[in-house]
């Protein structure tokens, strides 16, 4: 079915094929209409599933982990502070192993107030431990909620779905909406472990020692450390999850095939721009522009944050000969966090691109075309140059 | 309901193992154990970090029989909603969710979920144990801690503050049952808590519990101490029915006999003695005039 309607509908109607037990919701902007299209869902008969309308974000998440923790299929939704309200609860999300899958509406955090786009919220929630997902358009969306259920039951890790605030979430665009069947047939075998059961009784999340020590039946347990290597051995396997789960919704649906980053006339490009989220489509027609001036260069659209592509990346960047990355974040006294993992994961390679670093629309900052075309050009001509203005603020205005 | 009149008559099944890791005399075992017989197999607990997780033990060993999520100090009523909407949805509707948190855990941080969950009006029982000051983390005031004691961070001439009285906070919000208990009456515990098993909607539960290495007194007189706290009228045994009070058990029968003198219960505690006469006075004064609002409502 074919619909034209706004990005936090379609992570709804997501939400509800993929028919979620438990949601938890509290408001805030840009956010709110998502959730509100849950309720609508819920209170119209159209989706079967307890709405907890909480009292904070804090308790919002709370709620999903103790929901997931007795096996339901928990979601909830968020952006800028209210995601730094939970902070606490996302790192326990992790490290308590739950499938909880949130959207993340990407907003600006205060101070000062800001209610538009960037991505410093879930920048900020880069080492909790979960799945950072990242969509482009209104289609990835609703494609990248539903796969997110599917990769978070397989490696029993929490999943964020980012998208940006308002550039997607609000505005209207047409996306294929797929089959309830078809996602039945995607999810199936994939739910929740039941972990809290009176008839198998366990105690969850308890106090871990610093060192291992046997159980009842002498079995040497995992301490605090073994516990979180495992996190992390999982987190970086689940590449390969995230790839299958592509592939198989691709035989479903038709859709797909760009599971970690998607790439675009990057085949013979000698200058690459890299950037998460919606940009990616803005620098599509830079590119274009470009190109009919015989400058080849290309656009990468990363999909997977968290756990870091870095070796499926590297040989699409290391034949350029520049890669210029768009950020809408900043790890303020440094540079942009993408930045420094683009360098750090090509410091191991023969090949060694110039590398530049530009920071864009924080707070919601106006990114013209012409400006992106501008910087990107720039580099073309000259990296070397242009390099050593690193992390160098487009769109900032003068003042006096 | 199943009222139980006499020790022997409790449930001989023991859901709480022993050799856990509960201080000498604490209150808290005391009430945990009994509790968690009317309570019965078929519950999941929630549990905030408090002494209770001390006492269920580390990581590979458990002190319950029961499921128990560990929760973060905020979140315990918001992730009481949660199992509950879990089991909902999985249609598991006779499984009881208790969420169980300490004096800090309710009256500080936690009372914004604990608020916004009985407004929602959700079904799960929520049990304060009250030892009046975050005691696994050695003896800090809390919400609850009263004026005149001594904590480590009220040091030298003890809280300035009154303490607050949560369950009246808890029955603002118009929920279906508010009791109050004593560790030192286990069986008037155990009889509230076996009736509020059968009920519907959130029940709030505020339990008064001495502990001996935080207020400075010798193990072996937990049960004394809570009585003495009970029999001088400080502490009240109540329930909030559907917005009906009714004092019950030993402070119902208080009403008719002599109140032993407050000065008692703060002598025989270390915590009080910084704690001026005069105010051992007014708290004197302010405790008959409770007392004789009390008479005149319950009469």
């Amino acid at each position: 079915m074919h619909c034209i309607e706004t990005g936090n509908t379609a992570a709804a109607t997501g939400v509800k094929l993929a028919r979620t037990q438990v949601i938890a919701a509290y408001p805030i902007t840009p956010q709110t209409p998502l959730t509100e299209k849950l309720s609508e869902f819920v209170a119209a008969g159209e989706m079967k599933a307890e709405y907890i309308p909480v009292e904070s974000e804090h308790s919002a998440l709370s709620v999903c982990i103790a929901a997931s923790s007795a096996g339901a299929r928990a979601f909830t939704a968020t952006s800028a502070n209210g995601l730094l309200y939970m902070h606490e609860q996302i790192h326990w999300a992790a490290g308590a192993r739950l499938p909880i899958v949130m959207c993340v509406v990407n907003r600006g955090v205060g101070a000062p107030w800001s209610v538009w786009n960037d991505h410093q919220d879930s920048m900020s929630q880069r080492d909790t431990g979960w799945i950072h997902l990242h969509a482009a358009s209104h289609q990835q969306i609703i494609d990248t909620v539903i796969q997110a259920f599917r990769i978070a039951e397989t490696v029993r890790i929490p999943v964020m779905v980012c998208y940006d605030g308002y550039l997607l979430s609000h505005t209207y665009m047409p996306y294929e909406v797929p089959d309830q069947d078809k996602v039945d047939r995607f999810l199936a075998g994939s739910a929740p472990a039941r972990l809290l059961d009176p008839s198998s009784p366990m105690n969850l999340n308890t106090v871990t020692l610093p060192n291992t020590r046997p159980d009842v039946r002498g079995d040497i347990a995992p301490a605090y450390m073994e516990i979180r290597h495992c996190l992390q051995q999982d987190l970086t396997r689940t590449t390969a999850v995230v790839e299958q789960a592509d592939r198989d919704y691709r035989d479903l649906t038709g859709r797909g095939g760009h599971p970690l980053y998607e790439c675009y006339r990057c085949e013979d490009a000698e200058f690459i721009a890299i950037c998460l989220g919606s940009l990616s489509r803005q620098l599509r027609g830079v590119v274009d522009s470009l190109r009919s001036a015989s400058v080849k260069t290309g656009v990468i659209a990363l999909r997977l944050y968290r756990p870091f592509p870095a070796e499926q990346l590297v040989p699409e960047l290391d034949k350029a000969r520049g890669v210029l990355v768009f950020e809408k974040a900043l790890s303020y006294g440094y540079e942009g966090p993408l930045f420094s993992e683009l360098k750090a994961a090509l410091y191991h390679g023969s090949r060694r691109p110039v590398l530049h670093n530009c920071i864009v629309g924080l707070g919601g900052r106006t990114i013209t075309t012409a400006d992106l075309h501008t910087a990107l050009a720039d580099f073309c001509v000259d990296p070397e140059t242009v390099r050593k203005a690193s992390p160098q603020w487009i769109g900032l205005a003068p003042l006096k | 309901m199943n009222t139980v009149s006499k020790a022997i008559d409790l449930p001989i099944e023991e859901l709480v193992h022993p050799g856990n890791r509960a201080c000498s005399g604490c209150g808290l075992s005391l009430i945990y154990r009994t509790a968690l017989k009317a309570l019965g197999r078929d519950t999941i607990l929630v549990v905030p970090p408090s002494c209770l997780t001390v006492l269920q033990g580390l990581y590979p060993i458990a002190a319950t029989q029961l499921p128990c999520v560990n929760v973060t100090f905020a979140s315990t009523a918001a992730a009481a909603s949660g199992v509950q909407a879990a089991l909902r949805a999985q249609g598991r509707q006779n499984t009881l969710v208790a969420a169980w948190a300490g004096d800090g855990g309710t009256s500080d941080i936690g009372i914004q979920a604990l608020s916004g969950a009985c407004e929602r009006q959700e079904n799960f029982i929520y049990i304060c144990y009250d030892n009046e000051a975050y005691m696994n983390t050695g003896v800090q005031r809390s919400g609850t801690t009263p004026a005149g004691a001594l904590t480590t961070t009220t040091p030298l001439v003890g809280k300035a503050q009154q303490r607050k009285n949560v369950a009246r906070i808890v029955a603002a919000h118009d929920i279906p049952y508010v009791a109050t208990c004593s560790a030192s009456y286990p069986l008037d515990l155990y009889n509230k808590m076996a009736r509020a098993r059968t009920m519907t909607g959130i029940r709030y539960f505020h339990i008064h519990t001495p502990c001996p290495a935080g207020w400075g007194f010798d193990p072996r007189f937990t049960v004394k101490m809570g009585k003495l706290a009970v029999e001088t009228g400080l502490f009240e045994l109540y329930e909030i029915e559907n917005g009906r009070f009714s004092l019950t058990g030993a402070s119902k029968r208080l009403l008719d006999k002599e109140r032993t003198p407050v000065e008692k219960y703060f002598s025989v505690q270390s915590r009080f003695k910084v704690l001026p006469r005069e105010q051992v006075e007014r708290i004197q004064q302010e405790t008959d005039r409770r007392w004789n609002e009390l008479k005149q409502t319950q009469s």
